[in-house]
């Protein structure tokens, strides 16, 4: 980037008021030269655009119907083999169930973000001590959280410490079965991730101007009917982003299995599983058709979603 | 009125047990960090005081062993240097797209667009051909190049301000003979403060906290940045649970520091960042 940024100046004795939004009539060579002034500042992003986002997806696509290993010169077209295999080999299929798990998970997220954004909305003391305390998680780095929760689920760790303070010792390996193993993490998920959800429900519902509660009082609305009629339409929006986030959230799971279990267990996620397959096993085949198939349920997903509700703040032209 | 007050206890009490949920892991790992090998080898619990609240020996060991200095020097590089391209790339890219009209100004519009669709997990397996075909593999401007290139959000973020900044500015400096570059380099950025600081906010945490890109592309242990270098403590310090706990403070430390400085920006950026 920091090529053009000296470049721009060179040009600048030669150069010609630049284009305005409304462009007068100028002599031909001028504007030739004031077409050029925009793609000075648009050719570094382009280049890092087209190079590590374009170029990726078109020889990942490229890629899944070949039996490339990622270093021999030599690779077979396979036709649609590794995607039939993705499907029908049950091992490889297993990881979409993972995703379940968490996406149940962002569920109850969703629910205890909205709860506590709603009580938070209102006259509630030390408020911002609150608000700090529940968004702080998700800032915190993900391969730190995954220590401190491997510490909190160990045998004799916090979470059996706090329950022997109740008299229950369950002597329970919480990641020792793939369920509980799955449960606990999608709870290491629900802790991390809450914040964020509950920031921007917060935000939403306080953009909702006061003068609708005051009318809404003195007409005799309890809390309840406040918030089903006041703040639900209110961050609608919002929480139609806070879904697709989580939608494709889930089935990118990555660093909290992968710190913790390193997807042993029954643990291991779409993610995990495409990077041991393209940089442990070497099928980069293989793990660029399970990206394809990724990448095109979070666009399907994206689409539904901007289907259902069309959200006009994506005029950017 | 009774109910009421009931109602109050109730909410107080959910706050106070959320608070609970997401701060004892914390302080637990915060207490395990200053205990000694035996404190928590011979089974005290995990919830016991430390002997000595002041008991730092951990935090030198992470520091030493753990590479944690260097881990540090790394990700503040990269952090500085993606940032700033961050900042600079958004800036042009908004400046062009919303003060000028041109030639194929719809398309180039999609494409950034569609990309911000794109979750950059799923196309790793395929950049990362590119970036070793630049022969940036295992080098620190692999990350820097894929932070810088692949932040959509923050065109976005500068888009929407570039907007609110009068067209009449531009056209007085252009009467006064100032070029395009001159315009966004003197007037245009300058005003861009506000969007300057969320994108520096929301990139930095990300950067700071990111742990799949330097995992994949930085093997080499003296390129280790902070998520990278704790993660190699699961080896040497196995069992250790003192030592990898100083670790995780270690790396939470400046992130609370910065949390409770930065609060109001910090939730303004990510609120704005998510939504836009």
């Amino acid at each position: 980037m920091t090529d053009t940024t000296p470049k721009a100046p060179e040009r600048a004795p030669a150069q010609p008021p630049p284009d305005a939004p409304l462009p007068a009539p100028a002599p031909r060579g001028a504007r030739v030269r004031r077409g050029l002034t925009p793609w000075l500042f648009l050719l570094v992003p382009l280049a890092f655009l087209i190079t590590f986002t374009y170029a990726p997806i078109v020889n990942m696509l490229a890629y899944s119907f070949t039996d490339w290993d990622g270093l021999s010169p030599e690779l077979h077209y396979t036709g649609i083999g590794n995607y039939t295999e993705l499907f029908t080999r049950p091992d490889l299929f297993e990881v979409f169930w993972v995703s379940g798990y968490y996406l149940a998970a962002s569920v109850v997220q969703i629910a205890v973000a909205l709860y506590f954004a709603t009580i938070l909305s209102f006259d509630v003391r030390f408020r911002n001590l609150f608000k700090g305390v529940l968004f702080f998680p998700y800032l915190i780095n993900g391969v730190a959280i995954g220590f401190v929760f491997l510490y909190f689920f160990q045998d004799g760790g916090t979470l059996d410490s706090v329950l022997a303070l109740f008299g229950v010792h369950s002597g329970h390996a919480w990641l020792g079965t793939p369920v509980s193993a799955n449960v606990s993490l999608a709870g290491v998920s629900v802790w991390r991730y809450t914040g964020l959800n509950f920031v921007l429900f917060l935000g939403a519902i306080q953009s909702i101007p006061g003068e609708l509660y005051e009318a809404a009082e003195l007409d005799g609305a309890g809390r309840w009917q406040q918030f089903r009629h006041i703040i639900a339409p209110g961050i609608r929006p919002v929480l139609s982003l806070s879904v697709i986030l989580s939608v494709s959230g889930s089935l990118s799971v990555f660093e909290i299995p992968y710190v913790m279990t390193g997807g042993a267990t029954g643990t291991e996620t779409f993610v995990i599983q495409t990077v041991k397959l393209a940089f442990q096993f070497n099928k980069t085949g293989l793990a660029s058709a399970a990206a394809v198939v990724l990448l095109l349920i979070i666009l399907l997903v994206t689409w539904i979603q901007r289907r259902l509700v069309p959200d006009d703040k994506v005029d950017l032209v | 009125m009774t109910r009421r007050a009931v109602a109050r206890t109730l909410v107080y009490l959910s706050l106070i047990a959320a608070s609970v949920v997401v701060l004892l892991p914390l302080i637990v790992v915060l207490l395990t960090s200053l205990k000694t090998e035996q404190e928590t080898s011979n089974d005290t619990g995990a919830l016991s005081l430390p002997h000595d609240l002041l008991n730092f020996h951990n935090y030198v060991t992470a520091f030493q062993d753990g590479r944690m200095l260097s881990a540090f020097g790394n990700t503040a590089f990269i952090l500085v240097v993606s940032v700033g391209g961050t900042v600079l790339i958004g800036s042009m890219t908004a400046y062009a797209i919303d003060r000028f009209t041109f030639r194929l100004k719809k398309p180039v519009v999609a494409l950034f667009l569609l990309a911000a669709l794109v979750p950059g997990v799923t196309t790793q397996v395929a950049t990362f051909r590119i970036v070793t075909s630049f022969g940036l593999f295992d080098t620190r401007w692999a990350p820097i190049a894929l932070y810088m290139g692949t932040d959509i959000v923050s065109i976005y973020i500068f888009l929407q301000f570039v907007r609110s900044i009068p067209v009449s500015l531009d056209e007085s400096a252009r009467l006064d003979g100032a070029n395009a570059f001159t315009i966004y380099w003197r007037i245009i950025f300058p005003l861009l403060k506000p969007a300057i600081a969320t994108v520096v906010i929301v990139k930095g945490i990300a950067v700071y906290n990111d742990f799949y890109i330097p995992f994949l592309y930085m093997p080499n242990q003296d390129l280790g940045v902070i998520s990278t270098s704790l993660f190699r403590f699961k080896g040497p310090f196995g069992a250790h649970w003192e030592t990898i706990s100083a670790g995780a403070i270690l790396v939470i430390l400046p992130t609370l520091v910065v949390f409770l400085c930065l609060q109001r920006y910090i939730y303004n950026g990510f609120t704005r960042g998510a939504t836009k």
